[in-house]
């Protein structure tokens, strides 16, 4: 039963974030919008049910999985990529490159300043 | 005894969803295993490995894309509850995330402007396609919110959640190297930074060889992008006067 219920809890959020985005037509994604409800959830209940857990924890662990599906779907683009296909690799490696470096840069810069000033304590909760 | 040809059972087989799903599970347990046998490395990511060799076996067996999601949704299905599932490691370091809020707001921010102008700036000097180029200026951000801004802006939507996932292959091959090289080792600023660089894949990198407070921090990154990006592009597009 554990896993039935976390699973439902998730789908649960899923569905209302589903019923927001297109009643209020948001450009957002459904799960997206589930996401923040069962944060939001979380944040006033105070702790994780462990049986949501179970279930959340099971799923993220095959993240990577989860994705081939729709990652296999390149190949009905094929055509409309190969017709641009330099302008799309180069544009794709350096800002792709580009943007990891700004990214990483910019968010070390600022932790280690706020960092300093607040002194850092790691804590592994 | 009457057996079957075997082109009989093809034709069974092949309009049944049970074997693109199973295609799929072996294709990525067999992928993983080449990838830890190679050590590991990034550039043979499982997912990257998964869908080449998925592409190759439809085309080898000539199956189009739409009969192997007939079986390969119910994988697809479970992003909606995964992404969904992101707010528990989420919730577990609110702490460091409420600590860490305005540096990781003002990292989001620069990391979107950076990833959208470098994409306009350089596929409009390598002369692509205005198509294309609209396309492809949402390709930082997890497909769903990507394929609803490219439409918003004049792209054509499928072509980029296809651009989406090639970014996303793209950064988790370039990121373990980069960040190597900028020699961050917080695990907070990897995560955070794969999941604005490559959103999904990224998280999915970040959990499964970074951690689970780099999972995190990866999926807020995704999250906060995929919102930023959704507001800022259609300025940005509408003041460069592309679309």
């Amino acid at each position: 039963m554990p896993l039935i219920m976390g699973m439902s809890m998730l789908l649960a959020c899923q569905f209302a974030g589903e019923l927001l985005a297109k009643g209020l037509l948001l450009p957002i994604p459904g799960p997206v919008i589930g996401m923040v409800i069962l944060l939001v959830a979380l944040l006033v209940r105070g702790k994780v049910p462990s049986c949501l857990r179970l279930a959340g924890e099971g799923l993220l662990r095959y993240l990577t999985l989860l994705f081939v599906p729709a990652g296999v779907g390149l190949m009905v683009h094929f055509e409309l990529i190969g017709a641009d296909l330099w302008p799309i690799a180069v544009t794709l490696l350096v800002s792709t490159a580009v943007t990891l470096t700004v990214t990483a840069w910019v968010l070390e810069r600022l932790q280690r300043r706020s960092g300093g000033k607040g002194g850092r304590v790691e804590e592994n909760a | 005894m009457n057996v079957a040809s075997f082109d009989q059972l093809w034709v069974y087989l092949s309009g049944n969803p049970l074997l693109s799903l199973l295609a799929t599970l072996l294709v990525f347990a067999l992928a993983v295993r080449i990838n830890r046998a190679v050590g590991g490395t990034p550039l043979l990511h499982p997912v990257t490995l998964s869908i080449a060799m998925l592409i190759m076996l439809l085309l080898l067996v000539d199956m189009d894309y739409a009969t192997y999601f007939e079986g390969a949704q119910f994988i697809h299905f479970l992003l909606g509850p995964a992404t969904v599932a992101l707010a528990i490691p989420l919730y577990d370091h609110r702490q460091r995330v409420y600590r860490l809020l305005w540096p990781l707001l003002l990292a989001c921010g620069a990391g979107v402007l950076t990833a959208v102008s470098t994409t306009i700036g350089l596929a409009m000097l390598l002369g692509a396609d205005p198509k294309t180029l609209l396309s492809l200026a949402p390709r930082s951000v997890t497909s769903p919110i990507a394929m609803g801004i490219a439409e918003q802006i004049g792209g054509i939507p499928s072509l980029a959640a296809g651009l989406v996932l090639l970014t996303g292959s793209i950064g988790c091959a370039l990121g373990p190297t980069i960040l190597r090289l900028l020699r961050i080792t917080d695990p907070a600023v990897q995560g955070f930074t794969m999941g604005l660089s490559a959103h999904g894949f990224g998280t999915a990198h970040a959990f499964a060889r970074m951690g689970a407070v780099a999972g995190a921090f990866s999926g807020l990154a995704m999250g906060l992008s995929g919102l930023v990006t959704a507001f800022l592009l259609p300025l940005i597009t509408g003041l460069l006067g592309v679309g």
